[in-house]
């Protein structure tokens, strides 16, 4: 079979089609730069008016032999031009830079998809690290594909020879601009901004830059001649709401909301952390906000991350520790003193595969658990969750002002689909943003360290510097009241049973849960943190099919919203989707005594929209 | 199918009664804070740091001693009394932060420095003292140690080694001497003990000092010293634990045999010990040894002379390895180096910051990066 590239014929006819929406997946080595590809298409889909949604798929290690199958990096974006809240079931195109990457992702492609192939990455040698035993491209296997053979290495380098004063390496390097390029024809994008990108980004290097731009023209222009092309795309701009947008990550939105939340409290943020995968870029940008009075603390393990935290809530700062679920693991003893001392602090679990180091790189949901009831004693901690990206900006404030409110340790679980994955935020407005009041107390005359408010039961917050309100807070069992040691039988019962009553009173606090259809019929569809998208995604396409079925979804997980009993009352089956065995699914279970059915998926990635609509129809 | 009435998960119902208890009871019963501001700094006695907790170590306990002390010294710092915060791990000593009235944070095992570290970048502005034991700072809290003193906070940090776990009844401890008998070890530890000290100057402490419970004299000067140090202050003090490890610290115990038995280190002086002060440490080499003055043709000018001041640690570390009998027991100032403190660090970053670009804007931050806007 030949991959000869003609010399571009001269007017060559080619036809435009508009398609509704694309899902393409960039793969290669994670040293071919597939990340970046990926996010500059996505950057470019965004400003064009496109809805999107992306998310990368690294690999755990660092630099994974050069083609091997685990080196493989992926980066899945779906563009749109309606309303979208996932990054794609399944891609319509794979970019393959190498056998290995071919070999890993061809299973996801849909049938009939298109495949692009970087055909000078098919080396004997690669295709001995894919494992493959004979030539892919060459011996049928494809064969139910659309497959696009480019010899991208050569054609870039051919284009930057004498061009550029690099090495042959460096030139390598910018091949993945090439296919970008090709990407760009192919679905009708202007390199401009990319070029822009560019130049800024590689300013200090011009010799790069110019590889680079020379790469995505090339590229592009090549498409557009070649032969190999007939057809081109179109994806229109999608019907989205009138307003200012950025993309954001998940990890930038929960530290971008972090800051917002220290703003509107006017408290200082304190963030105690280990680097930890996924949350360390959490870390990374909250480091870059100084100027806003943020203390960053790299830990010298997890215990004083969060125990760094707990000092700091208890002088009067925001107390915030950052981490994955073993982190968590870890910390859980000094949460425990948090409940039991009754200070402020708020736990970000982005959670990743389990147990123990598990898959650090891939998502899951199965820290829910851990954050309800993971500690020594009677413990009860109040829990949110974010449901998307975007959603971590709004739920990092909740989580700091029920904190500071109820005088109480907060989990928030997010997790490495949120985490790594991004959709466009339409940015609000910062007087609209709800202030997050604190009160000190400062008065001696009346000031008892577990006196309680009468309407959330929270402690006077009463920190050091305080003239007249020295007192000693510590992990033995507190009298009520006075706070003083004490290990009267009577006074802890008593106590076990308000630090519990406590946290069910948030319950005044928490929204009610939302509906989306009926709110009675055959199925409601409930979920929790980042199955939001593929929940509500697969509801509305069955809904549409005039099928009896609904969705909520839960934001607070401890306490639930009041309103949860009524609404699970009104359907014949409650499914509940979860990247774990059936954590919330076992928690409804018990609170509510409704017969759940847990639709377990566990895998590190997240639910596709159709293996839920496919388990929905089990049951209508 | 049954619901919840509320959002509650797992409290039992009828909870008026407990919630009335706690907010309607009144506060006849002695509470844990005096309800009074403290005199200014100036006008403050050993009294006005005694909380109305009653103190539970085991009488004749060398814990007294050194609560006592402490608060004898706290009136000589000038620290308002609201400034001051007493952070503690876990352990018999571990209790003190009950009994100084001032802010007070009983914590959990080994984790104190990480607690104070999380105080003092919070409010730098805080006095703010760390209370630990052997067991508590050098085995569960181990790496804490290490990082809240290479860190070179502004926290006083004394550490009461008694050799030996005491709340938990008598298990030898990091620091209990090899072969020791214990309940934990019936045929003697096989643990070879680690030395604070020497552990403490390895993690780049900037003060570093020695002394013992019942040497009142000695020990307040030395805890006045390490608070009026800038920078971490870490003090080892020997405490008899008369329970379960008594008679540890003879050779100080019994004033006939201390001043043999025991090296007083003072800055700018030269190292002389012994009832007739003409014992003396002199180096052979690379090595320290003792000497006597008057023998061999050894004065004074052969001694070694302390000085807290030297940047390298070496000789530092060199007086924390002597230990008995093969050498007097040195006690007082090893070293007091100047060094800038983490949280003057962490605050200059901050204003530097702010000094570049202002203070942050919320608006700015949340429209920075690529945007674009939709009509
Ligand atoms: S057990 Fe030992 S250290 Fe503890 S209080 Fe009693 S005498 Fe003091």
């Amino acid at each position: 079979m030949s991959t000869v590239i003609e010399n571009p014929v001269e007017h060559f006819e080619k036809h435009f089609e508009e398609l509704e929406a694309v899902t393409i997946r960039f793969a290669g080595d994670s040293g071919d730069g597939m990340q970046l590809t990926g996010t500059q298409f996505t950057n470019t889909s965004a400003v064009l008016g496109n809805d999107i949604s992306t998310l990368p798929d690294f690999p755990a290690e660092i630099r994974a032999p050069a083609g091997s199958l685990p080196g493989v990096s992926g980066f899945q974006l779906n563009f749109s031009s309606h309303d979208i809240k996932t990054p794609g079931d399944q891609p319509n195109v794979l970019v393959a830079m190498n056998p290995a990457a071919l070999k890993v992702n061809v299973p996801d492609l849909e049938d009939g998809g298109t495949i692009i192939v970087n055909t000078d990455g098919f080396t004997p040698e690669n295709l001995k690290y894919a494992a493959y035993s004979s030539n892919p491209l060459e011996d049928g296997s494809l064969a139910g594909y659309r497959v696009h053979k480019l010899p991208i290495s050569t054609l870039n380098m051919n284009a930057l020879k004498g061009a550029v004063q690099l090495t042959r390496k460096e030139m390598d390097r910018s091949k993945n601009f090439f296919a970008l390029g090709v990407l760009y024809w192919l679905y009708d994008r202007p390199i401009e901004p990319t070029i822009k990108w560019i130049n800024a980004k590689f300013g200090k290097n011009p010799e790069l830059a110019k590889a680079n731009e020379i790469a995505v023209r090339t590229g592009y222009n090549f498409a557009d001649t070649t032969e190999v092309f007939t057809t081109h795309y179109t994806v229109k701009k999608a019907n989205i709401a009138p307003g200012k947008y950025r993309k954001i990550t998940g990890n930038e939105a929960t530290a971008l909301g972090f800051v917002a939340a220290s703003q509107l409290a006017g408290r200082a943020l304190f963030y105690g952390s280990y680097p930890i995968t996924p949350a360390s870029d959490i870390l990374h940008e909250l480091a870059r906000h100084k100027s806003f009075g943020v203390k960053t603390f790299q830990a010298e393990d997890e215990i004083a991350a969060v125990c760094a935290a707990i000092g700091a809530s208890f002088t009067g700062h925001i107390g915030l520790t950052g981490t994955s679920g073993p982190g968590v693991a870890l910390k859980q003893e000094a949460i425990g003193l948090a409940v039991m001392t009754e200070l402020p602090l708020v736990i970000i679990n982005v959670q990743r595969g389990g147990p123990s180091t598990g898959l650090p790189t891939k998502t899951e949901q199965a820290d829910l658990f851990q954050a309800v009831w993971g500690r020594n004693g009677e413990c009860p901690a109040i829990v949110v969750a974010p449901a998307t990206p975007a959603d971590c900006f709004q739920m990092a404030i909740e989580a700091v002002r029920l904190a500071f409110k109820y005088m109480s340790p907060v989990f928030y679980l997010s997790d490495g689909y949120l985490a790594n994955g991004a959709e466009p935020w339409a940015i609000p407005e910062v007087n609209a943003l709800p202030k997050i009041p604190v009160t000190f107390a400062t008065d001696p005359a009346s000031f008892m360290p577990y006196a309680r408010d009468q309407q959330t039961l929270a402690r006077p917050y009463a920190i050091p510097g305080t003239p007249g309100l020295e007192h000693r807070i510590g992990g033995i069992e507190k009298q009520n009241i006075t706070g003083n040691v004490n290990y009267d039988p009577e006074n802890h019962h008593l106590m076990v049973r308000l630090r519990q009553e406590k946290i069910d009173r948030v319950v005044q606090d928490v929204p009610p849960v939302e509906v989306c259809g009926e709110k009675t019929g055959k199925v409601l569809v409930l979920g929790w943190g980042s199955t939001y998208g593929s929940i509500s995604t697969a509801v509305e396409r069955l809904q549409s099919e005039g099928k009896s079925v609904s969705s909520a979804h839960l934001r607070h997980l401890n306490p639930f919203p009041a309103n949860l009993g009524e609404v699970l009352a009104g359907f014949e089956t409650v499914i509940i989707p979860e990247m774990n065995l059936g954590q919330l699914c076992t928690m409804i279970r018990a609170k509510y005594l409704v017969d759940a059915v847990a639709f377990s998926k566990v895998k590190g990635r997240p639910f596709q929209i159709r293996e839920i609509v496919r388990k929905v129809e089990e049951y209508l | 199918m049954s619901t919840g009435s509320n959002g509650s998960n797992g409290s039992g119902n009828g909870n008026k009664p407990i919630v009335e208890q706690a907010i309607s009871a009144d506060s006849e019963a002695g509470s844990a804070v005096s309800g009074k501001v403290a005199p200014p700094p100036g006008q403050m006695k050993k009294a006005d740091f005694v909380s109305d907790q009653e103190v539970r170590w085991c009488p004749g306990c060398g814990d007294y001693a050194i609560l006592n002390n402490v608060q004898k010294v706290m009136p000589e710092l000038g620290i308002p009394r609201e400034k001051i915060v007493f952070v503690s791990g876990i352990g018999c000593s571990s209790r003190f932060p009950y009994y100084m009235n001032t802010y007070g944070f009983h914590s959990i095992h080994g984790r104190a420095p990480a607690i104070a570290t999380g105080i003092k970048c919070a409010n730098p502005e805080l006095s703010v003292w760390v209370i630990t034991g052997d067991g508590d700072a050098l085995s569960i809290g181990g790496n804490h140690f290490i990082h809240a003193i290479r860190r070179n906070l502004d926290i006083n940090y004394i550490l009461f080694n008694n050799r030996i776990y005491g709340l938990t009844k008598g298990q030898y401890s990091p620091t209990s001497e090899l072969g020791k008998k214990t309940k934990s070890a019936p045929m003697g530890t096989i643990d070879y003990p680690i030395n604070p000290l020497s552990l403490a100057i390895a993690s780049e402490a900037t003060f570093v000092a020695r002394s013992i419970d019942i040497d009142v004299r000695h020990l307040g000067s030395v805890v006045e010293a390490g608070a009026r140090h800038k920078g971490i202050s870490f003090i080892e003090v020997y405490q008899n634990c008369n329970i379960f490890n008594d008679h540890a610290f003879d050779y100080f115990a019994d004033r006939s045999v201390r001043s043999d038995n025991v090296l007083y280190l003072e800055d700018g002086k030269p190292m002389i010990f012994g009832k007739e002060r003409n014992k003396g440490i002199r180096m052979n080499g690379a090595h320290p040894e003792v000497v006597t003055i008057g023998e061999d043709g050894i004065t004074e000018a052969d001694l070694l002379v302390h000085n807290v001041n030297l940047a390298d640690p070496s000789v530092a570390f060199m007086l924390a390895r002597m230990e008995q009998p093969d050498f007097p027991q040195p006690v007082g100032i090893f070293r007091a180096v100047e060094r800038a403190t983490y949280e003057d660090l962490l605050v200059d970053q901050i204003d530097v910051a702010i000094a570049k670009s202002g203070p942050g804007s919320l608006e700015k931050l949340i429209n920075g990066g690529d945007t674009w806007v939709v009509e």
